[in-house]
């Protein structure tokens, strides 16, 4: 194999400055659509916990269909199938009005997916309580919602912090495929260097590179906050 | 302090006689399925008294316990706590429960709160304390338990004998006028078994209206002011302590006894 190495294309003009924008718009995706998956996936997870049967089919109806559809169909179904369906007027906003259309599609399918995910994880990080904490609290006379407020949630998001943190390294890792509706993110900038210059190897090694620190970035993190909110006593939190 | 006779003085209390009823138990029954666990139950505790519930498990006891507050629902039968009926579908349940203490066989402490933020969790969002005050009363429940240094540790930096002292303090911050306990000391070693029953036995010699599920036979001869003796979901006995033990009425419970005060 004749290939003819040159990192230098790395930092040289305008290369540099694509993998950049890249990068950025992959901390923009990555980064909303974790605040919208935090949000609503403990929402919908809280709701399949609640005694209220209605409130439990609903978030079951939610985790079912959003992790069962693979996340690059339900990027083209926000993108190219859902403005269709809507009615006209909104269709049509969506389509030539709104600002960024490949990010917000972006952000809303891989947050909305990924909700899905937090949801099972926030559903099961309440459920290792066991019912004896919230007995506690209800014969304390705390309400319902007192009680997720101030005892179960507190508890629960010590308890899905680990899992979380992989959750979030997949928003990461995930948002790369918003170059499938055109959102030029890290990993589709290196593709664009590699088909200017045909230098893919290092366009694609800067990317991995950048994806490690990225994630590891968040690793560091989510491991600092965990410490910090550890219980004091409970050994395997420690 | 040990368990002696605080409240033994005369057979028959006369406070027993005159104090209103504060938890009245008429009838209850409830069943999972065709599995029944509790069958047609009834019993009733003044003002005042300490009543002890024991039998072999399974007996319903703790289900008897748990519905006094609406932690188990019943199917026919009717509780009424200081004139509040607890089946009542319009009866404000949380409001009820926060004047009803409670003490769980397991603690049930918030593991990430400090033992002081247990005890005034309830007092502030509850029944709107302030901040002040609560913890003024917490402190001074943790002193009345023996537990004033252990303000700012979490519960698991605590003994088991030690977390049920706190949980008992939370209960009683709350000024109940009633203590349901299920099992305080199952989960506990025996060495730590006497620190709370020497706070429960304090408790009713001040006057708490407790009803106490329990195996601890001493608690119930010396403390109780009454026994009552379940099996197969069934009240089988409702005496006096020492009638209890000096001659209980059936067979039943005659062989419990045998069994559980030989070890």
């Amino acid at each position: 194999m004749t290939y003819r190495w040159d990192w230098s294309v790395l930092v040289s003009e305008p290369y540099l400055g694509w993998l950049l924008a890249g990068l950025g718009w992959t901390l923009l995706v990555a980064g909303a659509a974790w605040v919208l998956a935090l949000a609503v996936g403990v929402t919908i997870g809280v709701l399949r916990t609640l005694p209220n049967r209605a409130a439990r089919t609903f978030g079951t109806a939610y985790v079912e269909t959003f992790r069962n559809i693979p996340l690059l169909l339900q990027l083209f179904v926000w993108y190219f199938v859902l403005p269709e369906l809507l009615p006209a007027p909104i269709g049509n906003w969506i389509k030539r009005d709104l600002p960024l259309p490949e990010y917000w599609t972006a952000v809303i399918g891989l947050g909305l997916f990924t909700a899905a995910r937090v949801a099972e994880q926030t559903r099961a990080g309440i459920q290792a309580i066991g019912r004896g904490q919230a007995m506690a609290a209800a014969a304390s006379g705390l309400t319902l919602t007192q009680s997720y407020r101030y005892i179960l949630l507190p508890i629960a998001a010590r308890n899905v912090l680990p899992p979380l943190t992989s959750e979030f390294l997949n928003v990461v890792k995930n948002s790369s495929l918003a170059l499938t509706i055109g959102l030029l993110e890290l990993t589709g900038q290196s593709r664009q260097i590699e088909s200017a210059t045909f230098h893919g190897i290092e366009a694609f090694t800067a990317a991995t590179l950048t994806y490690v620190v990225l994630t590891t970035v968040v690793i560091v993190a989510l491991r600092a906050i965990e410490r910090l909110v550890a219980i004091p006593g409970l050994m395997a939190r420690a | 302090m040990t368990i002696s006779a605080v409240r033994k003085a005369s057979p028959i209390a006369p406070a027993s006689v005159e104090q209103p009823v504060t938890i009245e138990i008429t009838g209850i029954s409830k069943s999972y399925g065709a599995l029944e666990v509790l069958n047609d139950c009834s019993m009733s505790i003044r003002k005042g008294e300490a009543v002890v519930v024991c039998g072999p498990s399974g007996s319903g006891k703790s289900t008897l316990l748990k519905c006094v507050n609406g932690l188990e629902t019943f199917q026919s039968g009717s509780i009424v706590v200081d004139g509040v009926s607890v089946g009542d579908r319009n009866t404000d349940l949380t409001r009820l429960r926060s004047r009803i203490g409670m003490v769980f066989q397991h603690f049930e402490l918030y593991p990430h709160l400090s033992v002081l933020e247990n005890i005034t969790l309830a007092q502030v969002k509850v029944l709107r304390r302030s901040k002040a005050e609560a913890s003024e009363k917490g402190m001074a429940l943790l002193r009345r338990v023996g537990l004033g240094d252990k303000a700012g540790c979490h519960p698991a930096q605590l003994s088991g004998g030690q977390q049920q002292r706190v949980a008992i303090a939370r209960a009683l911050a709350m000024d109940p006028i009633a203590m349901l306990f299920d099992e305080p000391t199952s989960a506990l070693d025996p060495e730590m078994i006497k620190d709370v029953l020497d706070v429960m036995t304090e408790l009713a010699g001040d006057g708490m209206t407790m009803m106490v599920v329990t195996h601890e036979m001493g608690f119930a001869h010396h403390v109780a002011d009454r026994v009552v003796f379940m099996d197969g979901g069934r009240i089988l006995e409702d005496a006096p302590s020492s009638v209890f033990f000096a001659q209980p009425s059936t067979e039943r419970a005659r062989i419990f006894l045998s069994k559980i005060l030989r070890q």
